[in-house]
């Protein structure tokens, strides 16, 4: 049942623990800073066998970083970690996966150019001979893999050409299929739907019965409560507790990640009568969508509703211009607006927070302050020249309002944790003061904390008579900030509720 | 309580210290490494020291530092420029043939004429990159094709000589003791360093080579911002072609060739990444003043061409090595 492949166990406790209950990994006072930073000082976590393990904490709690560490990818400074009662220091992931432990990590890393099975198996391809690599074998296995899972991905499609739930079904199989005896998943439905998630959680419960053990992070507080048995806390960097999921309530759980107690989000009705900011007459994108209209008054959250691939992205794009529609206008405050153009759609007043941060809403390398301030450059310019004193009064400005977590506004977005990117991608989008904001997704990767922010954020915003659009996938957000929701299926708009009566019970119905 | 206060100010105040000093340690580095080669140099040979020869030997880089300069902006959108060799000698062909004895025009026509020659091909590189998705290794290795192709059927294969006095100043000439390309050069990169630090085209130039779908999504128009870099590079080729042609009093048909190659690594040496996104024209400059002085200085010493080939090839690689390393 120890599956420990090559690791000859040096250091044993001698104490007559049974096997079984030795927990499988104990991390203790591991700490990491970068550049004199801490982003760890004190990681502890007490994982035992065939338990799912929820590691809760905010935005730039360290959680990436202590989990980064266990797989080998980062160093730590301080601190022991042992699995199996053995002290190890992983120097790499490959190292790691040989003593059973595997990660999916939080930024995917697919190789777009390669099928999915040739992603799952890089590296460690089945060869004929040793020299050539056996193809039909590798997909026949990644298509077992696939199917027992119960993911519906094709084996054969290249990764360029998935959607990015798919890229990350595709990585979470990847790391299933080393059959480690530590599984970390760090944030992975963040881009996947509910039936996804509800398929990957099958394939955890299965895990775990074999014995093996998972440690398990995600924002989403409602899926901790459904699959974990255990759950340790950090806060800024340290170990706050932990215990029996069983034992605590979701206020409590808040409560500590958070620091304090927060207030959720009360939304009042908007003015009866107000002017129509946004209106989308009979829009079509080719087989996306078909024939969609629907108009956002000033003052109201439009809230869109519908399952992965039910068009509600491309919609979204389309509005905002980076599609061109086949047929169809959108018109703003009773303008016509340019189809296909971001840039007069940002002049007309509209701003974007698109879905992947990484691959469209941000540019990594870049300075915070630089990417808040790129929408804004043109309007802001005079005469092609950047002003740098208004520019960095505003960047300084973003950060303070949205809380951004970092060194200083000119390090690159990239060092930062994935929530503070994502409050990055949001101050750049206000800095062009829009009137209608389009949100996808807004809140993936964001801890409660600065959930329920933006949620009071985006309905302050709407009471200035201003109109907010936003795609989510999860129903209890969609319903706590809209007026009124439109469930998208397949491409059409089904139907447009109220917002203030619907329940989550309903708006699931109708979407599938 | 306080001691916790205390320890977050001091992090904060040495990260700050940190990530201000940060970009110039990076700048800073290829000074270096500059310094070292030429203290090598000064060593190795008592001339190289003088003053005639630092005027000469920043006379022999202006021509490439004004190429990497250009290429530089399209490294930087993550492309690449190849024909800049080619396209200096149909610019300095066309200029030269509006000067001879023969055909006398203004110098300025013959200046306007070489600068345009330049823009238009490097107009035709962007738009061939952006309008038709080719990828620039690609397009521009065309354009290096079919420049020379140009300018041998232009020139007929033969050179064009007797250049009059006046145009013959642009790369002979002298202004209170500095020689005119070294005014041009750093007149160029005092242009560029304002273009890329301070207005918005440098700033979406960084942003469309960091990531060309945010900049997009940011309301950025990408293409114009990409072809415009090939205009820049093509226009700087151009600039070049006139100073090599001048210099060389006759406008050669096979002038410039292999000069992209050094352009290209003078960016590379100066820090700016072939994925795009990153890098900085005093990189540059410096990468260019690395490779004029690795030459002057093996001729200084009498270094066989031969080995010169092969240790300017070393040397590059191995810099190149060092700033990996130190990241
Ligand atoms: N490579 C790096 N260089 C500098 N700072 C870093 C780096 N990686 C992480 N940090 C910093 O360390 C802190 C912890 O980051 P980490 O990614 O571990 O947070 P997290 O708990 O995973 O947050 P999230 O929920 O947002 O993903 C953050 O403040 C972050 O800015
Ligand atoms: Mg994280």
């Amino acid at each position: 049942m120890l599956s420990l492949s090559g690791a000859e166990p040096e250091v044993r406790d001698d104490a007559a623990i049974g096997l079984h209950d030795q927990p499988l990994l104990v991390a203790d006072g591991v700490a990491k800073s970068f550049n004199g930073v801490p982003a760890l000082r004190d990681g502890r976590l007490v994982l035992k066998r065939g338990t799912v393990h929820a590691l809760c904490g905010g935005n730039g709690a360290g959680k990436s970083t202590f989990l980064n560490i266990v797989m080998g990818l980062l160093h730590r400074d301080e601190g022991s970690i042992r699995i199996d009662g053995v002290a190890v220091d992983f120097r790499s992931a490959a190292d790691a996966l040989r003593h059973g432990v595997t990660i999916i990590t939080q930024e995917l890393s697919p190789v777009p150019e390669m099928t999915v099975a040739e992603n799952i198996y890089l590296g460690r391809e089945p060869k004929i001979g040793g020299l050539v690599v056996d193809f039909p074998k590798m997909r026949r296995a990644a298509k077992r893999l696939l199917d027992d899972l119960e993911f519906d991905v094709p084996v054969g499609a290249r990764m360029r050409d998935l959607s990015l739930a798919q890229i990350q079904l595709v990585e979470i199989a990847k790391a299933l299929s080393h059959r480690a005896d530590i599984v970390i998943m760090d944030e992975p439905t963040s881009a996947i739907g509910e039936h996804e998630v509800h398929i990957l959680f099958n394939a955890l419960k299965r895990i775990k019965a074999r014995g093996s053990a998972i440690i398990y992070v995600s924002h989403k507080l409602t899926e901790i409560f459904e699959i974990a048995d255990e759950y340790t806390v950090f806060r800024d960097g340290r170990f706050i507790e932990s215990g029996a999921i069983s034992s605590i309530d979701r206020n409590h759980l808040v409560t500590q990640i958070v620091g304090h107690e927060i207030k959720t989000v009360e939304k009042g009705r908007p003015n009866e009568g107000a002017p129509i900011l946004l209106e989308v007459r009979s829009l079509s994108r080719g087989s996306h969508f078909k024939n969609i209209s629907v108009t956002v008054a000033a003052g109201e959250v439009l809230g869109i509703y519908g399952l992965l691939g039910s068009g509600r992205t491309e919609f979204l794009e389309t509005i905002f211009g980076i599609h061109a529609p086949t047929a169809g206008d959108v018109f703003l405050d009773g303008k016509r607006v340019d189809p296909g153009n971001p840039k007069k759609c940002i002049r007309q007043g509209m701003a974007m927070v698109s879905e992947d941060r990484k691959d469209t809403g941000l540019v990594l390398c870049a300075s915070i302050a630089h990417n808040i301030a790129l929408s804004s450059l043109t309007l802001r310019a005079v005469s092609g020249f950047v002003r740098r004193k208004a520019e960095a009064a505003a960047t300084d400005r973003m950060m303070k309002l949205h809380r951004i977590k970092a060194a200083s506004p000119n390090v690159a977005v990239e060092t930062l944790s994935g929530g503070n990117q994502q409050k990055v991608v949001f101050a750049r989008c206000l800095l062009t003061n829009p009137r209608l904001l389009i949100c996808d997704e807004p809140t993936r990767g964001i801890d409660e904390g600065s959930k329920q922010e933006i949620y009071a954020f985006l309905r302050e915003f709407a009471a200035k008579g201003n109109g907010v659009l936003v795609v989510s996938s999860e129903a209890p957000e969609i319903l706590q900030i809209s007026d009124r929701i439109a469930v998208f299926r397949q491409g059409r708009l089904d139907h447009v509720v109220d917002g203030h009566e619907t329940t989550q019970q309903m708006l699931t119905d109708l979407a599938s | 309580m306080v001691a916790n206060v205390i320890s977050n100010v001091a992090t904060g105040a040495r990260s700050k210290s940190i990530a201000a000093i940060g970009p110039y340690l990076k700048s800073f580095s290829i000074v270096i490494v500059f310094v070292v080669i030429s203290a090598f140099f000064a060593v190795a040979n008592e001339y190289f020291m003088t003053w005639l020869n630092w005027v000469n030997l920043l006379r022999q880089s202006s021509i490439n530092g004004v190429l990497a300069i250009g290429v530089t902006f399209v490294i930087l959108t993550r492309g690449i420029d190849l024909s800049v060799g080619s396209v200096m000698a149909l610019a300095g062909m066309i200029a030269a043939s509006l000067v001879t004895s023969t055909n006398q025009h203004f110098v300025l026509w013959a200046v306007l004429a070489g600068l345009g020659t330049g823009a238009l091909l490097g107009l035709l590189n962007g738009v061939i990159v952006t309008t038709f998705n080719v990828p620039p290794f690609v397009a521009t290795l065309g354009m290096l094709s079919m420049a020379r192709g140009l300018t041998l059927i232009f020139s007929d294969g033969r050179p064009v000589p007797n250049l009059s006095e006046s145009f013959r100043w642009i790369g002979g000439g002298s202004v209170a003791g500095v020689p005119v390309p070294v005014l041009i050069l750093f007149l160029v990169f005092a242009t560029g360093w304002v273009v890329l630090s301070y207005t918005t085209f440098g700033r979406y130039v960084y942003a469309v080579g960091g990531n060309d779908k945010a900049a997009k999504t940011s309301g950025i128009s990408t293409r114009t911002v990409i072809a415009s870099t090939y205009v820049i590079s093509g226009l700087l080729a151009g600039l070049a072609g006139l100073v090599l042609t001048s210099r060389t009093t006759a406008a050669l048909p096979q002038a410039g060739i292999g000069y992209e190659l050094d352009a290209i690594a003078a960016v590379v040496i100066g820090g700016t990444s072939l994925a795009g996104g990153r890098g900085s024209l005093v990189g540059t400059l410096f990468g260019a003043l690395i490779i004029g002085t690795i030459n002057n200085g093996m001729d200084l010493m009498g270094v066989s061409s031969y080995y010169q080939q092969l240790l300017k090839g070393a040397i590059i690689v191995v810099a190149v090595m060092l700033d990996q390393f130190r990241k």
